[in-house]
């Protein structure tokens, strides 16, 4: 069962190679042990999470592995999910609006019993979104981009057919932007 | 030769199926190129029933936006607010008792039943058969009288809530099940004898419609469709969710990739959830059906949650991002036809367009849950 957790969280853990792990993690690791970012007790306010792989308790978020990462750093780490033989579960957005950011979240999972779902996150600037297309990888991302586009606005380079999926095709709206007035 | 028209042999021409259109059954648009009668490129047009249920997510309360859930899949309602009610507890920590879970469960596999029924009718009716659809619609009513004692609607449940479930279910709904079980079998058996062994039905499905398991794996197909292409994949036993670990049943598994192999799936899990209803009745527990304690506003502290659901079509999945208030800061749904559907634009390439029809059919649609 942790097999391929931990093979998955290695090879992520390659992509971080700056900033000195043994001493970020716990650190990190402990602001995300209840929550992730901004805890509403004055405990540790607004701190924005570093980047870097995260373990969490599937019982309690439904997940395994939580990677946040530079838009440049994506395709490299969607390529070791590729070979480890996980499934593109979705791909959504998240409007930061307090912080001036849009995240991007995919989430993949694998088709065997052995439970590890990873998250991965990356985060672009509100006004000029701009994030690397996957679905040269994961030919279904085709869609789940297209929506997110539609939702967000987020324009993943490299797409093919970026045009409204679920929204009307000549629709030049975001409805799902925390300043949408519809 | 010397007729007067010179057809070119590389001439296409496109072909526009739906967005009102039987075989569809929604509405659902797909531009094909066709070279004849074979399709070279097809593209698939979605929105036409969007209804934006992620944004209403935003904007609403957990407890108001229970309702929207049901929307999305009416044929398998069930199995979407028990997800929904499963990502607020999990998010929450609401302690759900053991007698709720176990009628949920219950609930979710006679609407899962049903749900199968009418795509059973709906599949036949598309490859020309209409007979089937009406001893399978009447099926289906039994059912759907036995939840409309206890839920109080036939389609759209919202039955299960927050800690647990509205209503207790009484000795009606317990005596109508109990008759459902082998009546179903008997059911089954003569579909069975009816459809499966029909040889006008097998030659259209047989070796037709094929969907690799790789490419079940690059789009995210989920239910029927991955487990007819060989891929032992059930939310239920992969990453067992409310009590379905204490039950004993099996997932039909076939490795032909073929359309036949998705109906067949779809035939042998109405006997999987028929024992699992069976062993639910008689291992079902006294006790409440709601927590003794349940918080009276749910806000889920701050935190990203997922929660996913095997429902009659696929893994269903609710990602839940909270910023401690009472709505939702961003309320994504996962919908497995979503995923099913993508693969179909590069899966019918070159395929004649009554098998595209049958492919179709048997990746199990429900536009609404596409669209959300």
């Amino acid at each position: 069962m942790t097999m391929i957790k931990e093979t998955v969280k290695l090879a992520l853990q390659d992509l971080f190679p700056d900033p000195p792990p043994v001493v970020e993690e716990p650190v990190a690791e402990a602001a995300a042990e209840g929550d992730e970012e901004k805890k509403k007790p004055a405990k540790k306010k607004e701190e924005p999470r570093v980047n870097g792989v995260i373990e969490r308790n599937h019982a309690e978020h439904g997940y395994d592995v939580d990677v946040q990462l530079e838009p440049g750093q994506l395709l490299a780490a969607v390529m070791i999910l590729d070979r480890a033989g996980f499934f593109l579960e979705s791909i959504t957005g998240v409007d930061w609006i307090k912080e001036d950011q849009l995240e991007s979240v995919y989430d993949f999972s694998r088709y065997d019993f052995d439970i590890c779902r990873v998250v991965i996150r990356t985060r672009t600037s509100r006004s000029e979104p701009k994030i690397p297309t996957i679905s040269k990888i994961y030919a279904g991302a085709s869609w789940h981009e297209r929506e997110t586009h539609d939702f967000f606005g987020i324009k993943f380079d490299g797409h093919p057919h970026l045009i409204p999926l679920l929204l009307p095709e000549d629709a030049d709206f975001h409805p799902l932007l925390k300043d949408f007035k519809p | 030769m010397s007729g007067p028209i010179q057809i070119q042999p590389d001439e296409t021409f496109i072909l526009n199926i739906g967005p009102q259109h039987p075989a569809t059954h929604g509405v659902l648009r797909i531009k094909m190129e066709m070279d004849g009668e074979y399709i070279v490129k097809a593209e698939t047009v979605l929105g036409y029933i969007h209804r934006m249920h992620e944004l209403m997510g935003e904007n609403r309360t957990y407890p108001q936006v229970l309702p929207n859930l049901s929307r999305l899949d009416y044929l398998g309602a069930m199995g979407y607010t028990h997800c929904h009610v499963l990502a607020i507890e999990r998010a929450a920590g609401i302690e759900v008792p053991e007698r709720a879970e176990y009628i949920r469960v219950i609930t979710v596999e006679l609407n899962r039943i049903a749900s199968h029924l009418f795509w059973f009718g709906a599949f036949v009716m598309d490859l020309g058969g209409f007979t089937p659809l009406m001893y399978a619609i009447q099926d289906r009513e039994y059912i759907l009288d036995a939840l409309e004692g206890i839920t109080g609607s036939r389609l759209t449940y919202c039955y299960h809530s927050f800690g647990g479930v509205a209503n207790d279910i009484d000795d009606d709904f317990i005596k109508a099940t109990r008759a459902i079980i082998p009546m179903m079998r008997k059911s089954l058996k003569k579909y069975e004898a009816l459809v499966t062994g029909n040889i006008i039905f097998r030659k259209r499905l047989e070796g037709i419609g094929p969907i690799s398991a790789e490419m079940c794996r690059k789009y995210g197909a989920t239910g029927a469709v991955a487990r007819g292409s060989g891929i032992d994949f059930d939310v239920r036993k992969n990453e067992p969710y409310s009590v379905y670990s204490d039950f004993d049943f099996d997932v039909p598994v076939y490795h032909e990739c073929d359309s036949l192999a998705r109906y067949m799936v779809r035939m042998d899990e109405m006997e999987q959830s028929l024992r699992i209803i069976e062993q639910g009745l008689d291992k079902l527990p006294d006790g409440p059906i709601m927590p003794a304690k349940k918080p009276k506003l749910i806000k889920p502290p701050v935190g990203d949650y997922y929660q996913a659901v095997e429902t009659a079509r696929g893994s269903f999945g609710i990602r839940l991002v909270s910023d401690g208030t009472k709505n939702a800061y961003r309320f994504k749904l996962r919908s497995p036809t979503y995923s099913n559907m993508s693969l179909f634009d590069e899966a019918c390439e070159g395929m004649l367009l009554m098998d595209a029809l049958a492919m179709l059919g048997s990746l199990d649609l429900v536009i609404p849950e596409i669209d959300r």
